[in-house]
């Protein structure tokens, strides 16, 4: 094993997590100093200079989190691996997280020493070869993007800075800002990247200090419902009592949203870090990890920073010397969405089912009957940047009300999919449109669905809207985690409140009736209008029974589980009249609505569609064009998901 | 022959694996979770004979943990094929048209109504929860039934979606009879 940061540099130096110093994390930097070593101090110096160019002056970046190896980084991780094996190359490969640009996935960063950080666009495993060479011959003309510019390389005027582009330079990265830079499976990386100092900072104020320095920041939790962080935390610290729990929520279940796990895959510490300065705030000495199955890695990396944290003694009994003990536990989560609701994640926790009524809240009567905080995952990233940085710093941005920044997935119709952090109170416009880079060619975004199964889909025409809790609520859809999807003119608005409508009658839990039978009956007659059999008076239906779910429900579940219908009411009210009136879907989506016809440039004549097809309405011989019948078709669809080559096509 | 039949295991096996799984923790009902999501991580499922050998040595009823067991996603109550082939149902996934590749995937194995697995225990196939992988959408993810193995699949298109089931069910049935 080499020497490491979080290593004692000699003997007289006298930190371990049973005796901890409570210098241990700014000696990691500025160190040593218990003594003065002018050797200590240049090995120290050697080490941070190895972990921000490699041991050789020569690092290769590949990003190891879920969307990137899905687009094949672990495939691109062994082609580095072996090239550099069989041509001698002297680099450190390293693994990193996520930085948020999915479209460029996967990608490679190069870093050489005197070398200008030059980062590779959707690379494969056979560009490899070519790209190391051209980098080492100080050519750099092929690269996407430069972190910084050197003036040494070739063709470096022609890459553009990173920050010089669209995606990056309307964004504010405060607590993404080691995403895709450090190694997230790394604490020493971390800390050279001032890791930890919040945690440090907190450990030497009062607990009350601390929530007044969260309360000056204004931070509102960024799971959903924007209640002010501080709050929660002085509810909880005052409740009588020894034996307070927080928990992690990091059991992300939004369709669209995935920025908690992009911050816990790729910067675990600072979550982590996080989660100890709110356990100290509120005087909680035990915490749980609650991770969604689902998302394995992120469980993986989340455990991983606990055992470290553990191991280096910021984690456990008298944390840095400061009295404050508190440990952490990793918990699977089995995969429910209402357990988004915190008196449901509590009860996951303690092996039941269900929410139950509110008040009492967590914070006064939560898991195993004592105050308990739940905070999610980027909340808790933010309170490590504010007690890092201050809160003087967070406030620059964002709104009247709502201060700092906040993560958005923006999915669906755009050109350049991502994770991306903005201030709030930024436009949906340029959210959509510049950041994101817009919907494709040809295409035009008709809505914006934002917050999940809970929120609603605003239209295009209030694109100029500025996403706050408060100005989201009034157009009826809600900031939810952050979770965008852009749909455009090829996607029927009845079926899109269908899916949403779909996903929580699956997930209603079933305690409260309004949610779950009420739900069902929306979804029914949703069903009925998308098959052509709806009638004006279904519409009153969905209007009235969704306005009675939202006010009778249980749990927060329940209480917005209409929004998607009623929001796409309230705005496409012609699309669902085109459903009933003239049994006709504009966007050709609604199966039993649209005529199927068979392409006949494209048919190869093979047959599988007449062989699948229920009604015998497709008629034809092997080797030549078949043809459909539109007076036989039943509009199921099957020949459609069948055609070998996709010669089925709707009109 | 189906190479692979779809028997249940041997009881006495069961007895000594949840006993040991209980004794990890004290029985506890609050750990009621843990121990199924360990029960499942030998057998891929929750068999009926060691929910009830559960019930038995941790005094927890029955009901109770059929409640937990059939109210989160994770558990399996039927044995599932060697692969599971999970096509995610997230929005973005959603509108790029993962339900017709969900469709096209069951016609392809000739599924009725209610099944999910193909006879042969090759292939199960699931509607699955986000991923977080949006940016790929549609996306299927395919995970074997040990959880050993895992593979993500982004932009299917139909014939892919086809594509995915044959490779998987061959790769199935190869393993299958190595396991033999």
């Amino acid at each position: 094993m080499t020497w490491s940061l979080m290593d004692k540099c000699c003997d007289r130096c006298w930190h371990s997590p049973e005796y901890p110093c409570r210098h241990y994390i700014r000696c990691r930097l500025n160190g040593p100093l218990c003594h003065e070593d002018p050797e200590c101090r240049k090995k120290r110096e050697n080490r941070l200079r190895e972990i921000m160019y490699g041991k050789y002056g020569f690092k290769i970046k590949v990003p190891m989190a879920s969307c990137t190896i899905a687009a094949g980084a672990r495939e691109v991780y062994d082609a580095v691996i072996k090239e550099v094996k069989s041509r001698g190359i002297r680099v450190d490969v390293r693994k990193t997280g996520c930085m948020g640009m999915c479209y460029i996935d996967p990608w490679i960063e190069l870093v050489k020493e005197g070398m200008p950080a030059a980062i590779y666009a959707n690379v494969k495993p056979e560009d490899i070869p070519k790209i190391i060479k051209e980098y080492l011959e100080g050519d750099v003309s092929g690269a996407f993007a430069l972190r910084y510019r050197t003036g040494k390389a070739k063709g470096e005027d022609k890459v553009p800075l990173l920050e010089e582009l669209e995606p990056w330079k309307n964004q504010v990265r405060w607590v993404s800002r080691n995403c895709g830079i450090v190694d997230p499976e790394s604490i020493e990386e971390y800390i050279a990247l001032g890791g930890y100092r919040g945690l440090d900072r907190a450990l030497n104020m009062k607990p009350e200090e601390v929530i007044e320095e969260i309360r000056k920041s204004g931070l509102r939790g960024r799971g959903g419902a924007g209640f002010p962080t501080w709050l929660k935390w002085k509810i909880a610290r005052e409740q009588p009592g020894d034996v307070k729990y927080i928990i992690m929520n990091a059991d992300e279940g939004d369709p669209g949203a995935f920025m908690n796990r992009l911050l816990a895959e790729s910067d675990p510490h600072r979550v982590l870090e996080g989660m100890i300065i709110a356990a100290y705030a509120i005087g909680a000495s035990k915490g749980f990890i609650f991770v969604r199955a689902e998302k394995p890695l992120m469980a993986e990396r989340l455990a991983k920073a606990v055992e470290q944290a553990r191991k280096y003694g910021l984690l456990g009994e008298n944390i840095l010397g400061r009295g404050f003990s508190f440990d952490v536990e990793v918990i699977l989560s089995a995969g429910a969405f209402v357990c988004g609701e915190e008196t449901a994640l509590i009860a996951a926790i303690e092996g039941r089912t269900s929410p139950r009524q509110r008040p009492p809240y967590p914070a006064t009567r939560g898991l195993w009957g004592k105050p308990t905080i739940i905070n999610n995952v980027e909340t808790l990233a933010h309170v490590a940047t504010i007690m890092a940085e201050g809160w003087e710093k967070f406030v620059k941005y964002g709104t009247e009300k709502t201060k700092g920044t906040k993560m958005f997935c923006v999915t669906g119709s755009v050109k350049r999919t991502g994770a991306y952090e903005v201030p709030v109170g930024t436009t949906i416009e340029k959210l959509v449109m510049e950041i994101a880079g817009g919907p494709p060619e040809g295409r035009k975004v008709k809505a914006v669905q934002i917050g999940g199964p809970s929120g609603g889909c605003i239209p295009a025409s209030l694109l100029s809207t500025p996403i706050d809790y408060e100005t989201l609520q009034k157009a009826g859809a809600i900031m939810g985690s952050g979770g965008i999807v852009v749909i455009d003119d090829h996607s029927c608005m009845v079926d899109v409140a269908k899916f949403f409508t779909s996903f929580t009658v699956a997930e209603s839990c079933g305690k409260c009736f309004p949610c779950r039978i009420g739900m069902k009956i929306l979804y029914d007659t949703l069903e009925k209008i998308t098959n052509g059999e709806g009638t004006e008076e279904d519409i009153e239906i969905l209007e009235e029974l969704g306005d009675v779910i939202r006010s009778s429900s249980l749990c927060a579940l329940g209480g917005t589980a209409p929004n998607p219908v009623l929001s796409t009411l309230r705005y496409f009210k012609d699309e669902y009249l085109a459903h009933v009136r003239d049994k006709r879907c504009p966007a050709k989506v609604c199966t039993r609505l649209v005529e199927y016809w068979i392409n006949p440039e494209k048919c190869t004549g093979c047959g599988t569609c007449a062989k699948n097809c229920p009604a015998n309405a497709i008629t034809g011989e092997p080797g030549k064009k078949y043809v459909i019948d539109p007076s036989k078709c039943i509009r199921c669809g099957r020949c459609y998901i069948t055609c070998p080559v996709g010669a089925v096509e709707k009109r | 022959m189906v190479p692979h039949a779809m028997h249940e295991v041997p009881p006495e096996s069961i007895t000594k694996v949840v006993s040991g799984i209980v004794t990890r923790y004290h029985g506890e009902k609050r750990h009621l979770m843990r121990m199924l999501q360990e029960i499942q991580a030998v057998y891929g499922y929750l068999p009926r004979e060691a929910l009830e050998e559960l019930s038995r040595l941790t005094g927890i009823p029955l009901v109770d943990i059929l409640t937990v067991a059939t109210f989160y996603h994770q558990f399996k109550l039927e044995r599932p094929g060697y692969y599971i082939i999970l096509v995610c149902m997230g929005t973005a996934c959603h509108l790029k048209g993962n339900l017709d590749n969900y469709e096209a995937m069951r016609s392809f194995l000739g599924l009725g109504k209610y099944e999910k697995t193909a006879k042969d225990g090759t292939v199960t196939i699931e509607k699955a929860r986000c991923f977080g992988a949006c940016s790929l959408a549609p996306v299927v993810m395919v995970v074997s039934r040990d959880g050993k193995e895992r593979y993500l699949h982004g932009h299917v298109t139909l014939q892919e979606a086809r594509r995915i089931v044959a490779k998987y069910r061959a790769l199935a049935l190869r393993k299958m009879r190595g396991e033999k």
